[in-house]
């Protein structure tokens, strides 16, 4: 069904005519934040009707220059066009007006208000809100037939799941008649099986004619279904390619610089004596929702357990009861020694004591001080230890930055100066720091959170390396991780959680996303367990 | 961040500050009909080229170094403690209990112990708010200005009840014992041959104390794990909680230690000064601990100028009142000035600064 209305600033124009120009062209587009330089002279075209996918590592510029487009920051220099008309854009409105419609990777969608009154918000066509709702509910009703975007307009946000909170922001910006659609890493929060729906709507809009623009760090989501992508980095628009002519390999290679190894090397692992053994684990937090529920697991030395799962679903809160700082019921032995699972301020000291170290998922905001320097994050958590004391009262610092420059070295931490902020560092930079003061006091049970989010493709493939050596060494490792394809790589077994539980165990080799989608999802079927 | 090098930073800053805040005083004078070249030469002479200057100068310096450190040590703890000037109250009392109770054979001796005396009760002051904040929440800032109000209160009590001597108008203890009495700088000079130096004025020994309590402040905060953890703690409680930083712990430790600096203030104005307790001896310089503590930055460096600055300010001040039409109040505008340009309005400074430093940086 083709749809008459297509907008053009404040002209109807015929479908026919618009085919011919790209939906959007930046030309010049630069943007510097002080000294930072975050978009350089991009220019970019993007033809209607195409899935257009924008890759590259954090701090590459994408959210800048999509921001750019949608009205929050304004360019230093450089031109936009929309439809081949030349259109400014100094608000997030003139780009609704323009057509231009964003789905957040954070949704902006206000919990406690009903499908139906996100949609209207900011759009209401009146000083009295019930027209408004009735003439957004028969739209409403069009468009779910036209794109077969089903959602139920009276379910309150909080309540429905987040692939349908993520179509209500698809719904809201095609309310505001919106031809060019922005996705911000939309899947992050998704499973497998969601993504893939979210996958097929993205489709059937592309068959509508509406201009898809995908912004994602994942390689495989890129050559799955767009049909041309961009890379960028470090501010600049390296190459835009068509995507039957590249590959996941060539296109790390255009965002890094230089030939990535994407797959893991390693040999089969050598599991020896038991590490850990939880048994019964139950957290409740202070609503009394039980966050963890009877949870079992046990972990031999020279494995790599991995923790596959949507965040929040009480991986975060396993290893904070293993880091010492969520109080728990249940057991939990490490080399035979019961913790004491009460501490709910903190029992980091006797965990570390106890051959525990712990890369934590948010390195941000708990496994750094942001304003310390780098030589005083890398005691972090171990800075009372007799190692880093000159005496009964003063710490060493001398000789804890002499270390540090070492252990950046070691880790090629860059720039590997042990006085800069832990501010000053890239994400994989800041993450290497706290990677190398955890593995480096050669603990038994390494736990790891989120070991690359945010972190860009050549510090991923030294992470992963580092792990591997670490279990090499014989060191049991529990490795929590939102992306499957880390957790297949790396893990010599793989466990899920859904809503607090362990849904099942698999053996990565002999297992595949979709199954383990389905088990992230909460679907037992006869074949688990 | 990392724009401006470091000494900009630190001096250029609080420099140009100062310097816009004196301005504003400079005009602040002229409009009131006085000649503010005459108010600055005034306040000069009177407390820069006379020793009796200084020592009236560095008198109120060591009273503001013992609560700038105060505030800051609880700064380093991302807590705001405004009770200064009841844990000095309280370190008065500590001081006078000590002073009349124990019989000292010196006053080395009975320093020590007014020391002890001051800071046990600051601490003890400074650490029922501080628990009631670790262990329920309630809110340092709150409680602390509350405990403000008591501890006047307790004070009273004691200075018209139990401490008076009998047959006394007056609410305040007897004085103190001859052996408490600490050297004045006066009396420091002349053992040294310098007489007619310092005359009458009540800077002492106590000084000493502060300066030695500004190094150790500083070993304390940047040399030692409690320091470590009061920073860590003080940056990011969840990343302390991680690190296994408990942070009761933590906070009691960072809010006593501070109730003892400002406890120790009262040694400076109960045992060196007046040489015996009596009502309102604080004078405000809890509060001005906390101008302090922003200006300094919360280093024990900083403090240190800060408290002289300030120090120089109540001195200038002092004489400006007496010899010009210039009343008090304007002397507290002045002040607040000068807090105001070097606390809540450094931004409006760094600022400009940045974007100089920005552009110089990019035509280099």
């Amino acid at each position: 069904m083709i749809r008459p209305r297509h907008w053009v600033g404040a002209a109807f124009v015929d479908k026919g005519i618009l085919m011919s120009q790209p939906a959007i062209e930046l030309k010049g587009i630069s943007k510097a934040f002080g000294s930072v330089q975050a978009n350089k002279d991009i220019s970019i075209r993007v033809m209607p009707g195409t899935i257009h996918g924008i890759i590259g590592e954090n701090g590459a510029g994408k959210s800048t220059l999509m921001s750019i487009l949608y009205g929050f920051y304004k360019a230093d220099a450089g031109e936009i066009f929309i439809s081949g008309q030349k259109t400014a854009i100094p608000d997030s409105q003139a780009a609704i007006f323009a057509g231009i419609g964003m789905v957040f990777q954070h949704f902006k969608l206000v919990e406690n208000f009903t499908v139906l009154e996100n949609i209207v918000l900011g759009a209401e066509s009146g000083a009295f809100l019930a027209p408004s709702l009735r003439k957004a509910r028969a739209e409403l009703a069009e468009l779910a037939t036209e794109y077969e975007l089903n959602v139920d307009p009276d379910a309150v946000i909080e309540e429905i799941g987040v692939g349908m909170q993520q179509r209500v922001e698809i719904l809201k910006a095609l309310y505001r008649r919106a031809n060019i659609l922005i996705l911000d890493e939309p899947t992050g929060v998704l499973t497998p099986t969601e993504a893939d729906q979210l996958f097929r709507i993205l489709g059937r809009l592309r068959e509508e004619g509406k201009t898809i623009i995908l912004i994602t760090h994942k390689l495989r989501e890129i050559m799955d279904i767009t049909d041309t992508v961009s890379v960028m980095r470090r501010g600049e628009m390296t190459a835009t390619v068509k995507t039957s002519q590249t590959s996941p390999e060539n296109l790390a290679e255009l965002m890094v610089g230089r030939k990535v190894l994407l797959r893991v090397d390693k040999v089969p692992a050598q599991p020896k004596q038991q590490v850990l053994e939880i048994t019964g684990l139950n957290v409740v937090d202070d609503a009394g929702v039980a966050r963890l529920n009877d949870v079992s697991l046990s972990l031999r030395a020279g494995e790599i357990l991995g923790i596959a799962g949507v965040a929040g679903n009480g991986q975060s809160e396993l290893l904070e009861v293993l880091g010492g700082y969520q109080s728990a019921t249940g057991s939990v032995k490490v080399n035979g020694a019961t913790l004491d699972l009460t501490g709910a301020n903190s029992d980091g000291q006797s965990r570390r004591a106890n051959g525990i170290a712990h890369v934590p998922e948010d390195r941000q905001r708990e496994g750094l001080i942001m304003d310390f320097m780098a030589w005083e994050n890398a005691v972090f958590g171990y800075h009372r230890d007799l190692a880093h004391q000159a005496n009964r009262f003063f710490m060493d610092n001398a000789a804890i930055k002499a270390e540090t420059a070492a252990k950046m070295q070691r880790f090629d931490v860059r720039p590997p100066n042990p006085n800069l902020t832990a501010q000053n560092f890239s994400g994989g930079n800041q993450q290497k720091i706290v990677l190398a003061r955890e593995i480096e006091r050669n603990p038994d049970l390494l736990l790891i959170g989120q070991p690359t989010r945010g972190v860009d493709i050549g510090a991923i493939e030294f992470i992963h390396q580092q792990i591997v050596a670490l279990r090499d060494q014989g060191k049991a490792i529990l490795l929590v991780s939102v992306e499957l394809d880390e957790i297949l790589s790396l893990s010599d077994r793989v466990a899920v959680m859904f809503d607090g539980q362990i849904m099942g165990e698999r053996d990565p080799a002999k297992t595949n996303e979709k199954e383990l989608g389905l088990l992230m999802a909460g679907v037992t079927g006869e074949a688990s367990t | 961040m990392g724009v401006m090098p470091k000494w900009a930073d630190v001096v250029l800053v609080p420099l140009i500050s100062l310097f816009i805040a004196a301005l504003l005083s400079a005009l602040l004078i002229l409009a009131i009909g006085e000649s503010p070249v005459a108010a600055l030469k005034l306040m000069i002479e009177g407390t820069l080229l006379r020793s009796s200057g200084w020592g009236y100068m560095l008198y109120y310096t060591t009273n503001f170094i013992f609560t700038g450190l105060a505030v800051s040590v609880a700064f380093h703890a991302a807590l705001f403690n405004i009770g200064g000037e009841g844990q000095a109250m309280m370190g008065g009392l500590g001081v006078a209990l000590v002073c009349l109770f124990i019989p000292w054979p010196h006053w080395s001796f009975a320093i020590i112990g007014a020391s002890l005396g001051a800071a046990v009760f600051g601490m003890i002051w400074a650490g029922l708010p501080a628990y009631l904040q670790a262990k329920r929440g309630s809110h340092i800032v709150i409680t602390t200005i509350m405990f403000n109000f008591i501890a006047a209160g307790v004070l009273n009590f004691f200075l018209v009840g139990a401490l008076k001597p009998k047959g006394s108008m007056d609410p305040a203890t007897a004085n103190f014992p001859a052996t408490t009495h600490l050297p004045t700088f006066e009396d420091m000079a002349s053992l040294m041959g310098f007489e007619k130096m310092f005359r009458a004025a009540p800077a002492n020994v106590s000084f000493f104390l502060a300066l030695v309590a500004c190094v150790l402040v500083w070993v304390l905060i940047w040399r030692t794990p409690l320091g470590y953890e009061i920073r860590a703690m003080g940056k990011s409680e969840p990343a302390a909680r991680y690190a296994g930083i408990g942070s009761v712990k933590t906070i009691m430790v960072a809010m006593m230690i501070s109730g003892a600096l400002s406890g120790m203030m009262a040694i400076n104005t109960t045992q060196g000064e007046s040489e015996r307790l009596i009502l309102n001896f604080t004078e405000g310089a809890g509060f001005i601990g906390i101008a302090v503590a922003l200006m300094g930055r919360s280093h024990p460096l900083g403090v240190l100028l800060a408290a002289l600055l300030f120090g120089f300010l109540y001195q200038g001040g002092a004489e400006l009142a007496l010899w010009t039409k210039i009343p008090r109040e304007l002397i507290v505008v002045i002040q607040a000035l000068v807090i105001l340009f070097t606390g809540a309005l450094t931004l409006m400074v760094r600022g400009p600064l940045e974007r100089l430093f920005l552009s110089l940086r990019r035509e280099g």
